[in-house]
């Protein structure tokens, strides 16, 4: 028959029929693998490409300015602008308000600009201290002593209708201090 | 009897894996490996089993969603019968099993039983540990406190350091901009579906190595390693001095997998489940996160380290120590094997445990934060202010309020970030206090802007009589020279 000689034959054909059907059978399956792996990555990527196009960020707004007396500081709380159904209280957020004078403002996240924990406004001493690594800052944010190489991060606000608002929406860390690249300063400060 | 041997025929007709098992377990051991040493790697078997087990235990009313992890571990607590205990159960294991996997590979590294033809099993071994170190860190994220909160922000900080793409990596890590619902879901499945396969696949494969290989022969110094003879000299000693691994050598391991089970069990029940702390409220900012036992060494390290030097070491540290892991067999593949021929390898092991277990020691009472909850003041100790002037007394007051005990001791009671105080006026003038005070230095904060001129005279007063009654304040001479109109004091004439 035919398939038997054909059978016979392989060992001196350089392509047989069935190694090039096992051939393009790789290759039907690399194409299924690839269309396979765009809607995977594009999913698995899914929180970097949306931060890409600054899908995080949008104005939060802390309260009225009179809560916050001049020349104080004091700690707000705000929801993140992105909530999603299973994120709880994580999604609060606090932050430090100084009000320099009048519309005058500086607005402190409340990571410490060397890993992330939550600094401590100390009024007396006139200092934000870490309790993780011990970093301190100045009133105004600057870096006072510890590891920190940085002053602390500073959100962008505005005050509209006598409402306190700031630029937020994203963990601010050292590679990331995200208030200070998206955004000019503030004209008033 | 009969009839069970029937039926298990008839499975092993179909399965054929008696004989392979047979094979596995009588194949032959040097005598002298049936050793109290050679337990440890089937003791992190051992261990990882019992992680298997409490972790599906733990996942029947875990809920992995952070408006709910943490009340569903507080029903584990104090709801669902015994959930304490499994969760004790699941947190002291993952305590010993970090403990034994680095025991086993400090062992296997003096035995020299990382050299040929064993590099391949070291290597897998280095990614097993990895991993383990990979379970505990999500681990404690699952713990979903504000502890593993924090720990994430940690995490991320120090993530987004690397150059270009440490940003989108911090937004990979948690999911989202923030650490939320995302972050503690893709955690769960890093902690339960994709490291444990990982592990399940690397340990079969490890196993099989021993197997396969052999287990490292006890090393006799003199006794070199050659590739040329190695495995020949190794089938020799097993032909003439071996035993079936089975019982000869296994009851050993059997013994010490039930001694460490029972310790777990007994740190479990002693001792109870660890946390949860505080809820994973950032609002909820009074609060001093510290990581799980086995990463303490990093977190002091991260407190002490220069801060120029803090990115460098973070990024190019762990990559060297990875590669000179994985490299270590290929480098030293042949040669001694004995310990007692190795002195570099000994002196090597012990720097990092003591380096490590000092960095763990000093995270464990952090002298290098503030004390946080002072905001109220020590008040400073009568014996102190007892006979002073009106000023230093004032000074006491600017003292307390101004909350220089967040950082500096008195009496032995605050920080220990700054210098303890308690003889401060020997070691510096009075120039030399108003200097510091107003424009701090050496790792203190300038208080210029935060004292007024008044203040600071007064604290300076007060600093000033911070010194033993047996020893004088210091003093610049060269001041006590203009002041006195060029005549020189006798010393030992203090006022």
């Amino acid at each position: 028959m035919a398939t038997n000689t054909e059978t016979a034959k392989p060992a001196d054909a350089s392509l047989s029929r069935r190694g090039f059907f096992m051939k393009l059978g790789i290759l039907f399956n690399g194409f299924a693998a690839i269309v396979l792996a765009l809607p995977i990555a594009r999913f698995l990527f899914s929180s970097i490409t949306r931060g890409r196009e600054n899908g995080y960020l949008s104005w939060v707004r802390l309260g009225d300015v009179g809560n916050f007396p001049e020349g104080e500081t004091r700690m707000a709380t705000f929801r993140n602008p992105l909530v999603m159904p299973t994120d709880g209280k994580t999604v609060d957020t606090a932050c430090w308000v100084r009000r320099i004078a009048g519309d005058q403002f500086q607005v402190f996240a409340i990571n410490c600009a060397h890993l992330g924990c939550p600094v401590r406004w100390f009024a007396q001493s006139g200092l934000f201290m870490c309790p993780c690594h011990g970093g301190a800052y100045y009133r105004d944010g600057s870096r006072a002593s510890g590891p920190p190489e940085r002053g602390l991060f500073e959100y962008t606000y505005k005050i509209e209708n006598g409402v306190l608002a700031i630029d937020a929406g994203q963990l601010p860390t050292p590679g990331d201090p995200v208030a200070s690249l998206t955004s000019e300063k503030p004209p008033c400060a | 009897m009969r009839l069970i041997s029937r039926i298990m025929e008839w499975f092993d007709h179909r399965l054929q894996l008696a004989a392979p098992i047979r094979e596995a377990a009588g194949h032959p051991v040097p005598r002298n490996t049936a050793s109290w040493f050679y337990v440890f790697g089937s003791a992190a078997l051992t261990v990882f089993l019992l992680q298997l087990v409490t972790g599906i235990l733990l996942a029947l009313i875990y809920v992995p969603s952070a408006g709910e992890a943490w009340s569903s571990l507080q029903a584990l607590n104090h709801q669902v019968a015994l959930g304490w205990f499994i969760r004790a159960m699941h947190g002291w294991g993952s305590n010993f099993m970090v403990a034994i996997v680095l025991i086993h590979m400090v062992q296997v590294f003096l035995f020299g039983a990382h050299k040929f033809p064993r590099e391949l099993t070291w290597v897998i071994g280095v990614f097993l540990l990895l991993m383990t170190l990979g379970m505990a860190f999500s681990g404690q994220v699952l713990r979903f406190d504000q502890d593993a909160y924090w720990g994430l922000g940690i995490g991320a900080s120090i993530a987004s350091r690397v150059p270009i793409i440490g940003p989108f990596a911090v937004k990979l890590m948690l999911g989202g901009p923030i650490i939320a619902g995302a972050t503690l879901s893709r955690f769960f499945a890093l902690h339960v579906f994709v490291i444990p396969g990982l592990l399940i696949g690397f340990v079969c494969l490890h196993v099989l190595m021993v197997l396969k290989l052999g287990i490292n022969e006890w090393p006799m110094p003199g006794r070199i390693v050659r590739r040329a003879t190695y495995e020949a000299e190794y089938h020799a000693l097993t032909k003439k001095d071996g035993a079936p691994f089975v019982p000869y050598a296994i009851w050993k391991d059997m013994f010490f997998a039930g001694f460490i089970i029972l310790a777990i069990a007994a740190c479990a029940f002693y001792f109870g489940p660890f946390g949860p702390t505080g809820q994973p409220d950032p609002t909820i900012i009074q609060t001093a996160p510290k990581p799980d036992y086995f990463f303490l060494w990093l977190y002091a390290l991260l407190s002490l380290l220069p801060p120029a030097l803090e990115t460098p070491f973070l990024l190019i540290c762990p990559p060297l120590v990875i590669l000179g892991l994985i490299l270590l067999p290929f480098l030293s593949g042949e040669g001694e094997k004995s310990w007692k021929r190795r002195p570099i390898a000994v002196i090597t092991v012990l720097m990092i445990a003591i380096t490590l277990g000092t960095f763990t020691r000093m995270a464990q009472f952090t002298p290098w934060s503030p004390h946080m909850n002072a905001w109220s003041g020590d008040p400073v100790p009568e014996r102190y202010i007892h006979g002073t002037s009106a000023l230093a007394r004032q000074g006491a007051l600017v003292f307390q309020v101004k909350q220089c005990r967040n950082c500096h001791s008195l009496g032995n009671t605050g920080g220990q970030r700054g210098p303890t105080l308690d003889s401060v006026a020997v070691r510096l003038t009075q120039d030399q206090l108003i200097r510091q005070v107003i424009q701090g230095g050496g790792n203190m904060p300038a208080y210029g802007n935060n004292l007024s001129p008044a203040e600071t005279t007064a604290l300076v007063a007060f600093l000033e009589t911070l010194h033993p009654a047996s020893q004088g304040p210091a003093r610049d001479a060269a001041l006590d020279l203009v002041l006195n109109n060029g005549q020189v004091k006798a010393s030992g004439t203090q006022p």
